[in-house]
């Protein structure tokens, strides 16, 4: 089973993962026990969502960053889990799908970063909305923590819900708050 | 000027830090090259050709005099004594150790210097207009809002890794300095009809093996709704931009493929969804950057000095400085010095660490302790007495700082070029102090005036040939360096990419090429016609016989 990271409170903790990534190719389980949770394709997704919420199983949605997030507007509400995918750290398109989801679509579920997730961009996509990592190296969670916590302050509002710089350096009442 | 607050400062010691430990994992191998490559570009270090390359950002192009001397001290201590002022307005240190750069970093940032984001896929340095705060030009000062792009670009979570990198200009003033058209988002504030501050927002300019002039998505964006629109930008050019071609990521080919107007739509619609009120810059938190920069005391000076006329009798080539190297100033009594750092014969662009510490005395005895890098790769004191230039032209005459050129002929932009660079195809250097060596002679350079000759060894276009009234492209022709001259281009106002003028020439034919397009615009021009104008009247064909006539 692949490794966890989990943002609780303000650390990062390794934990267990219920959620099952069912490929494509693999047929789904004639039953699913209604404790199961698995993470599709958004093809399958399309394909066979609306039967796999009807057995009660909780269902996440694995997104290519070429797969616009709007495409879930929808479906947000029933889904449990939304995998944003990095095929290389270098692939930023992530972090917007992040935002919308956070900022645009309150979804309010887990958003997770799969592929090459890499420590270095751990603070950046905490600030961007994801709250769940599926490391690519081999760093420890205290190394991730750290990372998280890298810089006191940050410039800009994200949906992390920050106090940015401008916020803070306003008197009190006339700031603004992310 | 601005200077860092707290939150700055920490900032930027922060990200030293961070810095710190990974050039500690990269040393003892934890980290692979291939993922240390955009850590260490994000901190503006490049592997060069025979040394790691640092490039220090000089935000907005403006330093103190105090951030100048720590840049001569790096040199000395780090480098060979000297660093390179580049047309992105930051500086280059091409000698550099890895090992040392987090000392170097530690050091920059005890007088809020620092190196974020001087390169790598990203939101750079923004270029602004070296005159601003001084010229009575401008409608707004354009470092308030290139502060303000500063602080939101900078360590922005969603755009650090955009399809490529993304590079921004403001100009307050009618008159571009800062060739706002061939930037990604050219920003140029203008007021509306009932007296609203805005920008023109130009999206889509670029250089590079495929240059195109921004084209204009928005004729008035509200000013206080910069940081919002640019999001909006950014987010569209992060989701939309290609990521498969690195010669076809930059914004410039999206707007290209989509359309201007379709761009633009897809921005609008973006920014109509955004929470403004969380991003744009609130009025007091504005307020407070516009103060910084309002921190100079001028006195009240008769608008002609004296002084300076009858220094200026006495001292023909104080004359010729203040004809071509002086600007003038909004207070009556002050002028705009221009510093060449073209001295025919030198590097375009260099400046020894004691020329730093001497320029940043000048700086502090007659000009506020203020300096302005410009994109054409010079140096301004923004703010000096009349009275006192002719003090300021002595004490650049002590350092070889004194060349009466600006926007002359041996004003030469030049990008390092296979001197340095592990990405060029033929030397821009050697070519540029050739050229400059003929009209080194200040009368002749005097009288054909302003052209803007432009050098890039390669297809990136560092030296942005493309815009250059002469530009003049570094290729390679089965291993031997040759140069295709381009004519007409300009980065300004007027701006334009220039034609190709025909077959590339060997080295030794391009400076007396580039003497040849100058006698024929001599022969041409018409009283008050700049090479320029001359070339968009008379057209390619005058000047390609000439030169080709010549080669055969």
């Amino acid at each position: 089973m692949p490794k966890l990271y989990r943002l609780e409170g303000d650390q990062i903790v390794e934990g267990d993962d219920p959620f099952v990534a069912l490929a494509d190719d693999v047929p789904p389980p004639a039953l699913l026990s209604p404790a199961s949770a698995v993470i599709l394709s958004f093809a399958r997704f399309q394909r066979e969502g609306d039967g796999i919420l009807a057995q009660g199983v909780r269902v996440g949605v694995r997104l290519e960053p070429d797969e616009r997030v709007e495409g879930l507007a929808y479906d947000l509400p029933r889904l449990a889990l939304v995998a944003l995918a990095f095929p290389k750290f270098r692939d930023g398109r992530a972090y917007s799908a992040a935002s919308l989801l956070r900022e645009r679509y309150k979804f309010a579920g887990e958003v997770r970063a799969v592929g090459d997730v890499l420590r270095d961009q751990a603070l950046l996509m905490l600030r961007c909305g994801f709250d769940a990592f599926e490391p690519a190296d081999g760093a420890t969670v205290g190394e991730w923590s750290q990372a998280l916590h890298r810089f006191r302050n940050v410039y800009q509002a994200a949906a992390d819900r920050r106090v940015p710089a401008f916020a803070e350096r306003a008197p009190a009442g006339l700031g603004r708050v992310g | 000027m601005y200077r860092y607050d707290a939150i700055d400062a920490a900032i930027v010691a922060d990200r030293a830090a961070e810095f710190r430990g990974q050039v500690a994992r990269r040393l003892s191998g934890e980290l692979s090259e291939d993922q240390f490559k955009p850590l260490r570009l994000m901190n503006g270090l490049y592997l060069q050709l025979h040394a790691y390359m640092l490039r220090v950002a000089i935000p907005y192009g403006t330093l103190s005099a105090d951030q100048l001397r720590r840049l001569a001290l790096i040199a000395r201590r780090f480098d060979k004594g000297f660093g390179h002022f580049t047309t992105r307005t930051n500086i280059q240190f091409n000698w550099i150790r890895l090992g040392d750069a987090p000392d170097i970093l530690d050091s920059l940032a005890e007088v809020g210097l620092h190196a974020i984001q001087t390169s790598g896929n990203c939101i750079r340095n923004t270029t602004a207009d070296p005159y601003a705060g001084a010229t009575a030009e401008e409608i707004d000062d354009p470092r308030v809002w290139s502060e303000a792009i500063r602080q939101w670009s900078t360590l922005h979570p969603e755009f650090t890794y955009l399809p490529r990198k993304f590079k921004i200009a403001v100009t307050g003033a009618a008159k571009d300095r800062t060739a706002a058209r061939v930037h990604d988002i050219g920003l140029k504030l203008r007021r509306s009809r009932d007296g609203e501050l805005g920008f023109e927002v130009m999206v889509g300019g670029g250089m590079g093996r495929t240059p195109y002039l921004g084209q204009t998505i928005r004729e008035h964006l509200p000013a206080r709704h910069l940081l919002s629109y640019l999001t909006a930008i950014l987010r569209t050019y992060n989701r939309l931009g290609r990521r498969d071609n690195i010669y076809k990521a930059r914004i410039k080919i999206l707007v290209a493929s989509l359309g201007a107007e379709a761009f633009g739509r897809e921005v609008e619609a973006e920014w109509a969804e955004l929470d403004q009120a969380a991003i744009d810059l609130p009025d007091i938190e504005l307020a407070r950057i516009r103060a910084a920069f309002n921190d100079i005391a001028f006195e009240d000076l008769p608008p002609v000095s004296a002084a300076l006329n009858a220094a200026k009798a006495a001292d023909l080539s104080l004359a010729r400085f203040v004809r071509n190297n002086v600007a003038a100033h909004k207070v009556p009594g002050y002028g705009i010095v221009n510093i060449s750092l073209k001295t025919p014969g030198d590097v375009p662009g260099d400046c020894t660490a004691d020329q730093m510490d001497a320029i940043a005395a000048l700086a502090d005895t007659y000009g506020f302790g203020e300096i302005r890098v410009t994109h054409a790769q010079n140096l301004v004191l923004p703010h000096v007495k009349l009275d006192d230039v002719p003090a300021v032209h002595a004490g650049l005459q002590q350092i070889g700082l004194a060349a009466a050129n600006i926007d002359l002929a041996s004003d030469i932009i030049a990008c390092p070029g296979l001197d340095f660079c592990a990405l060029a195809n033929a030397r821009a250097i050697p070519i540029a102090q050739a050229i400059a060596a003929r009209f080194a002679e200040p009368a002749m350079a005097e009288r054909v005036g302003e052209l803007k000759i432009k050098i890039s060894g390669c297809i990136n276009a560092c030296g942005h040939h493309h815009v250059g009234h002469i530009g003049i492209l570094g290729v390679d022709k089965k291993g031997e360096e040759f140069y295709q001259l381009t004519l007409g281009g300009s980065g300004a106002e007027d701006a334009s990419l220039g034609e190709v003028l025909g077959p590339a020439l060997p080295a030794d034919r391009v400076a007396p090429s580039v003497d040849t397009l100058v006698d024929v615009y001599l022969r041409e021009r018409t009283p008050g016609e700049r090479f320029l104008d001359t070339y968009r009247r008379v057209g390619l064909t005058a000047f390609r016989s000439a030169v080709y006539a010549e080669a055969l």
